[in-house]
């Protein structure tokens, strides 16, 4: 068994130690991506299937990449094109996949608890590539790492996750990893749009982006998802730029330079201005970097292969 | 003449504030005599309940038989023969049914399949309003004299308050009570489990109290309007009681029950995307629990019940959101009131007696409840210290869908006797 055990499920159940192996892991990894030949022969002969129920683009590309440079064999499954559109249910899915003698599975599914309902039910490796309102775990990491590369260590920093936490994946998956490297945590957003019990998740609450823009060292700006004002939750989407967008003006007035995260896709002009996404603190794009290196670093310590380390910085082409 | 004398028991009946070791004789279905020794008459069955209690029949207000219309997750044979597993005598049948339970003929059928049966008398509810669509009073006149013996869209609210008073005022004549599944639906929208730290944690949407409290405060000011009686289904929340307690106070006809899980389980049990403790209303704060427990020691929550809601395993064997909400209950109700009523000092076993059978045929006008000499021959006994691991494998309801499954309980029913005749033994 692998010292992550056989699943990644959630950041929840994950150790400061787990989380530190797995950030450890994913630097050397990261160099893969900047060779010529970038393909590790790590996962070869293994099977991945990508197993998508809800649409992604970045999040799939971004397994999809990892697993391909550590030279495992990939299948992509969309839900539009699977037996589930006939109405076959989860566990029958996974049962099939499980009877095709396949090695992992990433899931990405619309309801929480998805990857850890499969994850229970069939042997293979289960990754959650995002459950419903739940967890999004390799995007946590991948937050982690960018953080920690540009601080050094997370003790005692301040972050604080601006925007829709009530329906974000991405959040709860920070909140954990934040916490458990030791930074400080906070939460801003419209009432409407933050959990009623978020408080007792041990993170502040802030109800006014001035207050955490004058509190934190980065902010990780969520997307706000534009259904929400149709059904209510905010009452314009130029309002909730007025209120609560991450502006230059803004973080001009900050006591300190504020690194700015956002887990994309972006509303431009919405949660952020184009100023911000693009200007000399953000470090969105090292976010998407890492997200492969990350995801390399998860296939890697769950596959629980003998090879060491070393031998992947190493390299050599598969 | 058939003669069946239960000998040696402790009688608790407290519709006699009777609390005593003695005999009970049943003579042609009818409670022939009831207390001191006995002699049995020449050719009858005894039955030895020496260190067992002995007990007016147990009755549940609230259960979902689900036939006609899903007779591969419960029929009524199979809900009532779970009934009588559990020591219950009578059960009322929600009309939840596909066809819906609104008119004379299926609450006709629903009555005689219980019949049939054999097991567990069966009371059918019928729908408040026509195909519970909240749109038009259903027929009770026609139903009554089928054989309902109240009005529910439990399921779902009658959102429509004009309609809501419609039923409570039009019920008066009848002298059924309007039994009401408390939830604004609009603020409940679409939540699976309780809100508050653990939804928050798990990314589940939350249904918060005030779904259920707000119902409740508007049932009971129109029952304060009308007159009428309102009974107010499966209570989950602390305030939901204090609404109660203010409403019985003022003298309102208002009275409410609550669900052994309720009273014996946490939003904690959903931990891990738990189906089997998925219901509606969901499972609340500890808070809630003592609150609920509190409620029914002070007589504001009347009536204990199980909403046994039998589902078929595949259907909660699926993502959490999506799954079903329920769970079955009648097997287990009597082990987990005591377990967690009596054992814990909360109930005394009369007062839990007198919430799961005396009262309920009290406030629904239901025969039985009672050992009274004349009255009907349905009689529970049970072990109130046997322990026993619950296992749904030997249930005789068709579901399975179990939060209790391996958990230990004190308390089992022992012989169940509907009519005089045991239909349910434990040997």
């Amino acid at each position: 068994m692998s010292l992550l055990g056989k699943d990644l499920v959630g950041l929840a159940g994950l150790s400061r130690e787990q989380i530190t192996t797995i950030l450890d892991v994913a630097e050397p990894l990261r160099e893969v991506s900047e060779r010529a030949i970038k393909k590790v022969p790590t996962l070869r002969g293994m099977t991945v299937v990508n197993l998508f129920f809800e649409a992604s683009t970045r999040t799939r590309i971004s397994f999809e990449f990892a697993e391909k440079r550590m030279s495992a064999d990939t299948v992509n499954v969309a839900a539009s094109g699977s037996s589930v559109s006939k109405g076959e249910t989860l566990v029958d899915t996974a049962r099939n996949l499980e009877a095709m003698r396949i090695d992992m599975v990433v899931i990405r599914h619309a309801s929480s608890g998805a990857a850890r309902f499969l994850a229970e039910r069939i042997e293979s490796n289960v990754i959650n590539a995002g459950d419903g309102t739940h967890e999004h775990p390799t995007q946590g990491l991948l937050d982690l790492l960018t953080l920690r590369q540009r601080f050094g260590t997370l003790e005692g920093k301040r972050i604080c996750i601006c925007g829709d936490v009530l329906h974000s994946r991405v959040a709860r998956s920070n909140i954990w990893g934040l916490k458990s490297l030791g930074a400080d945590v906070a939460v801003c957003g419209p009432r409407s749009l933050l959990p009623n019990a978020i408080g007792e998740m041990g993170v502040q609450v802030f109800s006014r982006i001035e207050q955490a823009i004058e509190w934190a060292d980065a902010l990780n700006v969520l997307r706000l998802q534009l259904e929400r004002m149709q059904a209510g939750y905010i009452p314009s989407l130029r309002e909730y730029n007025r209120v609560f967008g991450v502006t230059r003006a803004r973080l001009e007035r900050a006591p300190r330079d504020i690194l700015i995260l956002h887990p994309g896709p972006m509303n431009r002009g919405v949660e952020i201005d184009s100023d911000v996404a693009d200007g000399p603190h953000s470090v969105i794009l090292d976010q998407v970097t890492n997200g492969v290196a990350v995801r390399m670093a998860v296939l890697y310590l769950l596959a629980g292969q003998k090879a060491s380390l070393a031998d992947v910085a190493k390299g050599g082409a598969a | 003449m058939s003669a069946l004398l239960v000998k040696g028991g402790r009688i608790v009946d407290p519709s006699q504030n009777l609390d005593a070791v003695g005999d009970v004789l049943l003579v042609d279905g009818i409670v022939a005599q009831c207390g001191g020794t006995i002699a049995a008459p020449a050719g009858a069955q005894v039955y030895d309940a020496t260190g067992l209690v002995v007990t007016p029949g147990l009755i549940d207000v609230h259960v979902h038989l689900r036939e006609p219309g899903r007779e591969d997750v419960e029929t009524v044979a199979t809900g009532a023969h779970a009934a009588v597993a559990g020591g219950f005598t009578a059960v009322c049948a929600m009309p939840n049914t596909k066809p819906v339970t609104d008119n004379q003929a299926t609450v006709g059928f629903v009555k005689r399949q219980g019949e049939a049966a054999g097991f567990a008398r069966v009371y059918p509810i019928g729908a408040i309003s026509v195909g519970q669509q909240g749109e038009t009073l259903a027929e009770f006149g026609e139903m009554v004299a089928a054989g309902a013996v109240a009005f529910s869209d439990d399921g779902k609210p009658v959102e429509n308050t004009q309609l809501m008073r419609t039923a409570m005022e039009y019920a008066l004549t009848f002298n059924v009570p309007i039994v009401e599944h408390c939830e604004v639906m609009s603020l409940a929208h679409g939540g699976s489990m309780n809100e508050g730290i653990v939804s928050a944690r798990l990314g589940l949407k939350g249904i918060p109290a005030e779904a259920e409290e707000i119902d409740v405060a508007r049932c009971i000011l129109l029952a304060k309007r009308t007159g009428g009686h309102v009974h107010l289904c499966h209570l989950s929340t602390k305030g939901s009681v204090d609404l109660v307690r203010w409403g019985k106070a003022q003298g309102i006809n208002v009275t409410s029950e609550v669900c052994s899980h309720h009273i014996s389980l946490t939003e904690e049990a959903v931990e891990g995307y738990n189906t089997n403790a998925k219901m509606n209303p969901p499972l609340r704060t500890a808070a809630d629990v003592e609150a609920l427990q509190q409620g029914l020691k002070d007589g504001t929550i009347d009536l204990l019940v199980t909403d046994h809601a039998p589902h078929h395993y595949d259907e909660k064997e699926r993502e959490f959101a999506d799954a079903p909400n329920g769970i079955v209950g009648l097997e287990t109700a009597l082990g987990v009131n005591i377990t967690y009523l009596v054992e814990t000092g909360i109930l005394t076993l009369n007062e839990m007696v007198n919430r799961m059978s005396c009262l309920a045929a009290k406030i629904w006008h239901l025969p039985g409840g009672t050992l009274a000499k004349g009255s009907l021959g349905d009689v529970t006994v049970f072990d109130p210290k046997k322990r026993w691991v619950v296992d749904p494998k030997q249930f005789k309801s068709k579901g399975r869908n179990t939060p209790y499954g391996g958990h230990t309980l004190t308390g089992q029913a022992i012989c169940t006797i509907v009519g005089g005749k045991i239909v349910h033994q434990v040997s």
